[in-house]
């Protein structure tokens, strides 16, 4: 079997590009548990109705897909700080009325409400679109949607595809990280977070209002999720009730992968997650035909799990011993 | 002799009496009726026209999986999200073993012997238990919550596993017929003996209890009580806390297959779809709404939640429907009460945690652990010192640390 770089180059665009949604997702995870020490297993199905508002935003201004480009990109603004603001407001009340009142109890209690959240977040979301697989409003024309930067605008001679759409993905994604890793490294709120995740009660006597800065960084998790949610509906073209079981999934995997709690690690496992999916799903078949995409979860798993026995603290994160 | 059970219990020479069988007379009494009731309940069903047979049998099935759970969760403090792919596993190892369809079979791999139901069940409680070890013995000794994501994966990719195997497992074609225990007697076990089924769930489930109490007052059930309570001080007591959790991981998990294992030989079908996430969470918001740590607690939720799944779900659609057309109500109208489900068992999980996290007949100790603690150092007592020294400026009287 000859190496096919064709499909390679490909399948790392298309990798690269699902990476960055998933470590949009994994730093709202690593941000929540480095705080926190919680999975907030509720943080896939806060991505899902992300997604959801970003489609019924979308929705109401009942926008024809022949529209003007600017009204198109007027109303996908309009729609991605919608879904950003819903899902962070939505993550942060999900703090206030439950989380919080749990962060004193042993930890099985916060981690049992959450998923118990996650699953009222997914009942929600069949009452609010259906059990069914959602198709978005046509927003973006289907002729855009297939726009190839390589050959349509540099006039290259391959088959390789970089949609616009792929990088539409990576330009919406880069500025998302820039501004967390700002909020995080040069605030002071992220010195607030980052001192409450080294030591609560310490910081809590250097005058820092612990709740809130928790309550901060589910907002800012929960931003994130919603952006992904908008990116996601509509990169994909499709959007279900269950779909933040799966994303939420390979976000942890990320995540844990990177080294949980560590924000650099979730956008490195990210994109080795997205890598390993992309190639898993259409590559790896050209070596071993009976493999496809159907397997992939199976071999996301296999990573979580190779990770948690070989390396538990990630790729970039430290062992920090468990509190006790 | 009520005294005299108190001084036992105080003197820690007798098991604590919340979590035993009965032990007074009048227990007895009220278990004897409890347990007649339940053994006429058939006829019951029958004179009364309820037609509820069809029902009872997952609700009993959903009852032997609460127990199993309540040991990995209740006893032994671990959280278990996957606990469907045990029951997947057990379910799918009788059918491998005994349907004359499976390539196991046709390739003439199983002795005719394991070919036979009652095997096939102990062959099923075995793999089950041996795949809990595979999957608890690296992440237990991780950090509790990783033990939570990696079952919670394990969940998703074994029912997608059979799903996908299609030469091993039919995919959606699933696997049919599977072996029926032999008859007991004038008692058959065909697909329509819903009765005769019952019976042998409710044994098998009565059972089960014994077995757990006997666990739970046993060396092991101390030891993981001691690990949930406080594992730092169990290790230096000398308790292995990997071994004793992973004990509880995998009977817990052989549990759950056995019960799949039933399940399967009572409908007389496996397929991918019956071992999807929402099964773990129904029997976890079982256990959480019964109550944590009480085999009798676990036993009440599964039946209270599967009422819901099975009876309500099915039965309020229609006039829910009707209702709603009635007043011209399009969501009533065509509203499906299964699909309440995600929320009904969100709510169970997040409420009993908020208001009542020792469930609803709980089990005093473990409930009195799952309050939030209030002696420690928690933020809760930091921010009250900050509430003390602001306090001390604002009350009047007290100024500059003098009394007036």
């Amino acid at each position: 079997m000859e190496f096919n770089w064709t499909l390679f180059t490909q399948y790392l665009i298309l990798g690269i590009t699902n990476g960055a949604l998933i470590a949009l997702i994994a730093l709202g995870y690593t941000l929540v548990y480095g705080i926190v020490e919680l999975i907030n297993f509720a943080h896939g199905e806060v991505f899902m109705m992300g997604a959801f508002l970003a489609l019924t935003a979308v929705g109401a201004f009942g926008v024809a897909a022949g529209a003007p480009w600017w009204q198109i990109a007027l109303i996908s603004l309009v729609a991605l700080v919608a879904a950003m603001l819903f899902s962070g407001v939505l993550n942060w009340s999900i703090d206030r009325v439950v989380y919080r009142r749990l962060r004193n109890s042993p930890r099985l209690a916060p981690l049992i409400a959450a998923i118990g959240i996650s699953f009222i977040l997914q009942g929600i979301g069949i009452y609010w679109k259906g059990s069914n697989t959602v198709l978005p409003p046509a927003l973006i024309p289907t002729d855009v949607r297939s726009i190839n930067i390589l050959t349509d605008w540099l006039g290259l001679d391959t088959r390789i595809r970089f949609r616009a759409l792929d990088l539409a993905v990576i330009l919406l994604t880069i500025p998302l990280l820039a501004g967390l890793s700002w909020l995080v490294y040069h605030t002071r709120t992220g010195k607030a977070m980052r001192a409450v995740a080294q030591d609560r009660g310490a910081a809590a006597l250097m005058g820092i209002d612990v709740n809130r800065t928790i309550a901060t960084a589910f907002l800012v998790g929960g931003i994130l999720a919603g952006a992904a949610g908008f990116i996601v509906a509509y990169y994909t073209n499709t959007a279900r009730f269950q779909m933040g079981f799966r994303y939420g999934l390979f976000a942890f995997t990320a995540a844990v992968l990177g080294g949980i709690g560590n924000l650099n690690g979730a956008v490195l496992g990210g994109l080795i997650i997205g890598l390993v999916w992309s190639m898993s799903d259409g590559f790896l078949q050209a070596f071993i035909p009976w493999w496809g995409a159907q397997w992939t979860p199976l071999m996301i798993f296999g990573v979580l799990v190779l990770v948690m026995i070989f390396k538990p603290t990630g790729l970039l994160g430290e062992a920090v011993p468990e509190k006790v | 002799m009520a005294n005299l059970a108190r001084a036992q219990t105080i003197g820690g020479s007798s098991a604590p009496a919340y979590e035993t069988a009965p032990r007074s007379r009048g227990e007895l009494a009220r278990f004897a009726i409890a347990i007649v009731f339940l053994f006429a309940f058939p006829f019951i069903d029958q004179a009364l026209g309820l037609r509820l047979m069809g029902a009872l049998l997952p609700i009993g099935i959903y009852c032997i999986l609460a127990m199993g759970l309540n040991i990995v969760v209740g006893y032994a403090g671990l959280l278990d999200l996957g606990y469907a792919a045990f029951f997947a596993i057990g379910a799918y190892t009788v059918g491998f073993l005994t349907s004359p369809g499976s390539v196991f079979v046709r390739g003439g791999w199983i002795p005719p012997f394991f070919q036979q139901f009652w095997p096939a069940l102990v062959v099923a409680f075995i793999v089950a238990a041996i795949f809990g070890i595979l999957l608890g013995a690296p992440t237990l000794r991780l950090r509790g919550d990783y033990l939570a994501i990696v079952t919670l994966g394990f969940g998703e990719i074994v029912p997608n596993f059979f799903l996908n195997a299609v030469p091993l497992t039919g995919g959606t074609r699933g696997i049919n017929p599977i072996a029926k225990p032999p008859s007991l007697g004038p008692l058959s076990f065909g697909q329509t003996d819903q009765r005769n089924w019952y019976w042998l769930i409710l044994v098998i489930g009565m059972f089960s209890i014994f077995i757990i109490l006997r666990m739970y007052n046993s060396r092991l059930g101390r030891s993981w009580q001691a690990i949930r309570e406080d594992e730092l001080a169990a290790a230096s007591m000398g308790i292995n806390p990997t071994r004793t959790k992973l004990w509880a991981f995998a009977l817990g998990a052989s549990f759950s297959g056995f019960a799949g294992s039933l399940y399967s030989a009572a409908f007389q079908y496996v397929h991918p779809s019956q071992f999807e996430f929402t099964l773990s969470i129904l029997v976890l918001s079982a256990v959480i709404l019964g109550g944590i740590g009480n085999v009798y607690g676990a036993v009440a939720g599964a039946v209270i939640i599967g009422s819901f799944d099975r009876i309500l779900a099915e039965r309020l659609t229609q006039p829910l429907n009707a209702f709603g057309q009635q007043i011209g109500n399009d969501f009533l109208a065509s509203h499906n009460v299964g699909e309440d489900r995600y929320v009904v068992f969100g709510l169970a999980l997040v409420l009993m945690m908020l208001l009542r996290p020792g469930g609803l007949f709980p089990n005093k100790q473990r409930a009195a652990e799952l309050q939030p603690e209030e002696l420690d150092i928690t933020v809760q007592e930091q921010q009250d010192l900050f509430d003390v020294r602001q306090h001390d400026d604002e009350t009047p009287g007290v100024r500059g640390g003098q009394v007036a």
